[in-house]
């Protein structure tokens, strides 16, 4: 996995609340067997028209956020389906990091496996950086995952809480599967007992 | 000991190992499979030199984007992705020896129906699925939700989880329900108390008088929607009910092991002083049949009310509000019962088992779909539908003016040809109003199997106790 220490990049505002996953990617796109190329079909039904041109207004549309690494949103992000094609069509189209007040369990860790960072902040500093990314490209947003922060270009510094071991993972890059299989020694003790007690299962 | 939840005793039973930060492993007893969410995952064990660890725990079924058409054996009804997805879960489940339903079984359908009703799924199990309606198995006192495709192929890989424990909220409906009130209104009406991220972190119990009445399918439509709740699992305490349920069943312990496995079983519940994070208390008596106005589930209302405006919110749901209405095409202040609809889809793993096409029937006998409306039902599995040919239900839609289709997720997600068209709107029994979730520009109205087939005979959504 792709490592995520630090980042500084064009913030682009979303200030909608419940975006769930059929918006960030619709299910016409899932029927893919690979993890890559979902870039284009971001927010697929939000970005084009019914004939397939792009909607102007749509914000990653307009040529000040094309290049949007960081993305600002609304309360409970990535509700909805537990699709991971919606993180591999954010990181395809190039998003790195997520800012809301609050996200949906599972698009959460979803994130992390794929090396995007999501970061929850209280309503008022989300509102801040909604107005910072509105300035557009005259405005880089910086996230350093290291320290926990996510600072502006004002120099306004807001700390972040993110679980210790996602941190690790996401800073080193580490494929988690690898690490569970170094504690095969505990998996097979415990299925031992388990075989045990519940020889049912 | 101290006192324990019922989501703390499953838990505990199943923790493989424990970092100091307090990162589990938690072991997973079952493992459910479909074709949109996995082929990445077995493209990974492939690229790594892995195996399936307990190919005998994971089970794999296509649905989601299987025709439902009854020429669906006729490959040309599939598109090439599609196919190909399908073909893929094929291969895989040959390659790596799990036990698989392929579209040609009569007991093919949608994952989490068949997973019950093979008996696969018991209490104290934890079960999980890359589809978030896994919760839907929690109805058994199983600990059981929605993972992505990474997640897939670590528990392909290592049968387990790598897990930090959530937050226990109890959801408790009291007293009775009333006549026409179904399960689908109690799991709807508590999301529309609690909104769709009332539950995030929370592994929610369902419990109370309501709760106990209901029957095996309807705590399944009622866990299945715990995550439009926000909560990736929901929870209801395995009864005498429950037992019965699985007695039998292809997959469940027979003899001595079903001995052992009940006394195991009657220990699950919460015990009486334990600890909750948070508590929801809603009468029976006050859920009224309700449908959903908006885009959001948590845009939930009695049938008797109005269109709301975005004005009757605050906060951010005042632009999401209106961005429903808008994408909704009602106007405030209508009322609900005058709503007129095109379509009318009765299945999905909410509500696509007997009971709910039995309850559709019980309003469609002797009736006619109103001209002009597009009818369609969807049974959860094969099984499903064998058995409601049998009990004569079928006849009763086909004389309707139903079409009556073979399993699959259909018209939930409209992956397969079943979708709506810009503007179409649908009474719908699956369990999201998502902006184009049932097709592109599509406008789904959920509710309950029975509100839905009064909707399908006067044409508009209808009060079902006006037809009772
Ligand atoms: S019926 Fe709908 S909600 Fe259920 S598994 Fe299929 S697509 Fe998902």
């Amino acid at each position: 996995m792709e490592k995520f220490e630090k980042l500084s990049g064009i913030a682009a505002p979303m200030p909608m609340i419940n975006i769930d996953t059929d918006m960030i990617i619709p299910k016409q796109f899932l029927k893919t067997i690979k993890r890559s190329g979902l870039g284009v079909n971001l927010f697929d039904e939000m970005r084009y028209d019914d004939d397939g041109k792009e909607i102007p207004d749509f914000v990653l549309n307009k040529p000040q956020y094309r290049e949007t690494q960081i993305l600002i949103a609304g309360d409970n992000f990535g509700c909805g389906s537990s699709r991971e094609h919606a993180p591999w069509a954010i990181k395809d189209f190039g998003i790195r990091c997520v800012i809301a007040p609050s996200f949906a369990d599972i698009f959460y860790n979803n994130c992390f496996k794929n090396g995007i960072l999501p970061i929850a902040l209280p309503q008022e500093q989300v509102d801040i950086l909604m107005k910072e990314a509105e300035k557009g490209a005259n405005a880089r947003v910086e996230v350093d995952l290291e320290a926990q922060t996510v600072s502006t270009s004002d120099g306004e510094v807001f700390a972040f809480e993110v679980d210790a071991f996602k941190k690790h993972c996401l800073l080193e890059g580490l494929d988690d599967i690898g690490l569970t299989m170094e504690k095969a020694a505990s998996i097979d003790a415990f299925e031992a007992k388990a075989t045990q007690a519940r020889p049912w299962v | 000991m101290s006192p324990k939840t019922l989501y703390d005793k499953i838990w505990d039973a199943h923790v493989a190992h424990e970092a100091d930060d307090g990162t589990c492993l938690l072991y997973i007893d079952r493992h459910l499979v479909h074709e949109v969410t996995s082929p990445q995952a077995f493209e990974g064990l492939r690229m790594t030199n892995r195996t399936v660890r307990a190919p005998d725990k994971t089970i794999a079924v296509p649905d989601h984007n299987v025709p439902t058409t009854l020429d669906r054996a006729n490959a040309a009804t599939m598109t090439e992705d599609s196919r190909i997805q399908v073909e893929a879960l094929d291969k895989n489940a040959k390659d790596f020896g799990i036990h698989y339903y392929p579209v040609s079984d009569v007991r093919q359908g949608i994952v989490h129906i068949v997973g019950p009703e093979q008996g696969w799924t018991l209490p104290g199990m934890t079960v999980v699925c890359g589809d978030s309606h896994t919760a839907t198995h929690g109805a058994f006192g199983a600990l059981a939700h929605g993972i992505g495709t990474s997640e897939v192929e670590h528990v392909l890989a290592t049968q387990t989880l790598i897990q930090r424990k959530g937050k226990n909220m109890k959801v408790e409906i009291t007293g009775k329900l009333r006549p026409g009130v179904t399960a689908k209104d109690i799991t709807l009406s508590v999301i529309g108390v609690t909104g769709t991220a009332g539950g995030t972190g929370y592994v929610i119990e369902y419990c109370g008088e309501a709760i106990r009445d209901l029957s095996m399918e309807g705590r399944m439509t009622v866990c299945n929607m715990a995550i439009e709740g926000g909560a990736r699992a929901g929870l209801i305490a395995p009864d005498e009910k429950t037992f019965e349920y699985c007695m039998g069943r292809p997959h469940a312990p027979k003899g001595a092991q079903w001995e052992a496995a009940l006394a195991w079983w009657k220990t699950l519940y919460s015990d009486d002083d334990a600890h909750w994070d948070k508590v929801v208390t809603l009468k029976g008596e006050d859920i009224a049949p309700v449908v959903t106005w908006g885009t959001s589930p948590e845009d939930v209302l009695p049938i008797t009310a109005n269109v709301p405006s975005a004005s009757d919110f605050t906060g951010g749901k005042v632009d999401a509000a209106q961005r429903s209405l808008d994408y909704m095409g009602l106007t405030p202040g209508t009322p609900l019962s005058e709503v007129e609809i095109d379509t009318v889809f009765i299945g999905s793993c909410t509500n696509g088992r007997i009971e709910d096409l039995r309850a559709a029937a019980a309003i469609l006998k002797g009736k006619k779909v109103k001209d002009g409306i597009r009818a369609m039902i969807v049974p959860g599995s094969g099984l499903v539908r064998a058995q409601a040919e049998e009990e004569g239900l079928a006849d009763i839609f086909k004389e309707a003016g139903f079409e009556w289709r073979l399993a699959g997720c259909s018209m939930c997600l409209a992956m397969n040809p079943d979708q709506l068209s810009p503007g179409e709107r649908c009474a719908a029994t699956s369990n999201r109003n998502f902006e184009g979730r049932q097709g592109r520009g599509g406008r789904t109205h959920l509710m309950s199997p029975a509100m839905a087939a009064a909707a399908a005979i006067t044409g508009k959504l209808t009060d079902v106790r006006e037809m009772m």
